[in-house]
């Protein structure tokens, strides 16, 4: 077994051992549920608006080479400098250069998975740059030094007496149990942070080809700000999040809010073409967007599961995943947790060591119907037990597998199978078998019917 | 050695030779997206109707006004009841007749202007591009309406916008901008859906997380 493998077992057998916590995350997704329905009430047709949100995607990601230099193109005619990176090490080294060309000393960023993903804080950090969140759940988790438990909701495992503490520790500030003070408390300590950093780091939503722009998502308004005051912006952006049109965004803005949020829209959805142009009075001198593979062509490559590159990371497959709701975020043990970050991670890390994850599924579908983008998740948990099972299977599988095909190919001994099996179920549960040890510890085998499926059919024949 | 580019695009093209199929589409959907998403209103009154409900769930204050002067009396009123103390501005002929002898000291972010200054203002005054009913959102430009930061640093944004800017949705404000700017785009557009929110301690909505707390849309006609 995988060292990741273990690391998930250890983690989410203690989270989910935790039941006051799993209320508490219920709890918290409660209201979600009811704003979400709400929302999607007052769509003419949300089935269809999610076509067409699928559609937009399918189009910008299945001609991505002429969507992706079209964009860096336009990007660039707008004034903006477009750099490629390979993977997550080159991605820091072009960042790194960038703040330190900027003669850079305070670095703000607002929130960012694609950062998460690339570890960027602990690079520039080691190159002797304060670098500080500004979205609140990410400042809170930066303090906690702890990754993102869910990536949009960072810090909803954390109950607002843990943030006080937190606070009271980090800033020095009085203890509170208002979720209001403890916003405002956050809000007074950034305000000078965004007015002092010289390079604003952010990521993208969005990259419109047509027109070059990035477009960034938020609630908070920390984008905002991190987009205005610093002298330099550097958004960071997989390359599937190129879209052709603007009016994509018609769509796929509202649908994000939705799926997201339970919102209408979200607070701030910018649009940026280029740094400060002639005659605006404020913004950046100099923006730079860097394009990240780090293995995203691979699973591009891969026309079965294609579609998980059209993900607009909503977090929608995360809020109704019994799953996630049971285990919470960090026993993932990866950037992107839930439904789609199963579906991602073997894609990224390797099959090998997180096929696990696709086991990770009760497969009811819930995180399928709940895409606002239509991606078959349920289904490709399957593709990659599938193909994790072709590529690296056990000896326990191929020899139960081998053998199990074998037999059910030959109806007699099928029958003959079946009926040892029905007398010896009793005796199984009590003989100390490996697998069947772990698996019974958490659920009750079925009494054995004394007849089988097949004596009952051929008895209600006659 | 290519370069990273040139490596990417040629693993994107040698990918996209396996096609993918199209996402199976149910009958009826290849009309533009714009047909599902929730009503904005078939005449101009229906939209301000629209647009009322929808600042009002999302907390922000709308105080419709029949012209110019009443806008005037409307934010003296604001800033007198709240105590405004220092209140920026950009130069636009809607916001610049309003901030005359208003009761607080009015500062303009038209030059290159001190961003500690702006930060240590409580209000943000700017004109708008245009306003979408069907979200609720105010668009604001960093051409046409005072920058980046103006919207974003003060505690409270108001903002004079005139009833005729008000369109339907999202596709009619991106044609509105590609008519004003044509192929120049402004560095920045910003959809403000009201005032700065967060939901991150125990996904209870608090306002003003870093933006403004306070978000009012003064109507004029």
């Amino acid at each position: 077994m995988s060292q990741p493998h273990d690391q998930f077992l250890a983690d989410a057998t203690n989270a989910t051992a935790d039941a006051p916590q799993r209320d508490f995350l219920r709890k918290a997704l409660g209201g979600y549920y009811n704003s979400r329905d709400t929302q999607k009430a007052r769509y003419r047709d949300w089935e269809h608006a999610r076509d067409a949100a699928a559609l937009a995607k399918w189009n910008a990601v299945n001609r991505l080479d002429r969507t992706l230099t079209t964009f860096a193109a336009n990007f660039e005619r707008n004034g903006g400098k477009v750099h490629w990176a390979r993977d997550g090490a080159e991605a820091r080294a072009i960042i790194s250069q960038i703040c330190r060309e900027a003669g850079a000393k305070a670095v703000i960023k607002s929130k960012c998975m694609t950062t998460e993903e690339i570890h960027l804080n602990d690079a520039l950090e080691a190159e002797g740059y304060g670098v500080v969140e500004s979205d609140l759940g990410e400042f809170i988790q930066q303090l906690r030094k702890e990754p993102p438990f869910h990536f949009v909701f960072p810090c909803m495992h954390l109950k607002r007496e843990a943030i006080s503490d937190l606070f009271t520790k980090h800033l020095g500030t009085a203890a509170t149990d208002s979720p209001e003070e403890l916003t405002m408390i956050a809000r007074r300590h950034l305000r000078q942070l965004y007015v002092d950093a010289d390079v604003g780091i952010s990521g993208a939503n969005f990259l419109v080809a047509e027109t070059g722009q990035v477009s960034i998502t938020e609630n908070e308004g920390n984008a905002r700000l991190t987009c205005a005051l610093p002298r330099v912006h550097i958004a960071l952006a997989g390359i599937e999040k190129v879209i052709d049109k603007l009016d994509d965004l018609a769509v796929l803005l509202p649908m994000l809010a939705t799926a997201g949020a339970g919102q209408p829209m979200t607070c701030y959805n910018t649009l940026y073409a280029g740094p400060r142009q002639p005659g605006e009075p404020d913004g950046p001198t100099e923006f730079h967007v860097v394009l990240l593979d780090n293995k995203r062509t691979a699973l591009l490559a891969d026309p079965e599961q294609r579609d998980a590159l059209h993900c607009i990371r909503c977090g929608a497959c995360l809020n109704v995943c019994p799953i996630f709701k049971n285990i919470g975020g960090f026993a993932y043990g990866t950037t992107y947790q839930g439904p789609i970050g199963s579906v991602l991670t073997p894609h990224l890390r390797g099959l090998k060591s997180w096929n696990h994850l696709s086991g990770a599924s009760s497969l009811c579908g819930a995180c399928t119907e709940a895409c606002p983008v239509r991606i078959d998740l349920h289904h490709h948990l399957l593709h990659n037990r599938r193909n994790a099972a072709l590529a690296h299977a056990s000896w326990f599988d191929r020899i139960f597998h081998g053998a199990f095909g074998w037999v059910i190919a030959r109806p007699r001994l099928f029958a003959l199978g079946g009926r040892i099996f029905r007398q010896t179920l009793p005796l199984l549960r009590r003989l100390p078998l490996p697998y069947l040890t772990t698996w019974l510890r958490t659920r009750d085998l079925p009494e054995p019917p004394v007849r089988s499926f097949r004596d009952e059919w051929k008895g209600s024949k006659r | 050695m290519s370069s990273a580019r040139e490596d990417i695009l040629g693993r994107i093209r040698e990918a996209l030779r396996l096609p993918a199929p199209k996402p199976h589409l149910k009958a009826g959907s290849d009309k533009p997206g714009r047909a599902w998403l929730p009503e904005a209103g078939e005449t101009q009154v229906d939209r301000l109707g629209v647009l009322a409900e929808n600042l009002t769930k999302l907390r922000a204050q709308l105080v419709r006004v029949p012209d110019l002067a009443a806008a005037k009396a409307a934010l003296t009123e604001l800033a007198r009841s709240k105590g405004w103390k220092r209140l920026a501005y950009h130069a636009h002929p809607d916001t610049a007749a309003c901030t005359d002898g208003l009761p607080c000291e009015v500062w303009s972010v038209d030059q290159n202007f001190d961003k500690h200054h702006l930060e240590s203002c409580d209000v943000g005054l700017t004109s708008c591009e245009a306003i979408v009913a069907q979200t609720g959102s105010i668009l604001v430009s960093s051409a046409t309406n005072g920058g980046r930061a103006l919207s974003i640093l003060p505690h409270v944004h108001v903002v004079i916008g005139r009833a005729d800017q008000v369109v339907g949705d999202l596709t009619d404000a991106f044609a509105l901008m590609r008519s004003r700017h044509g192929d120049r785009l402004p560095s920045m557009l910003s959809f403000i859906t009201g005032p700065s929110r967060t939901g991150d301690i125990e996904r209870i909505l608090v306002l003003g997380a870093h933006g403004p707390k306070e978000l009012v849309l003064i109507l004029v006609g």
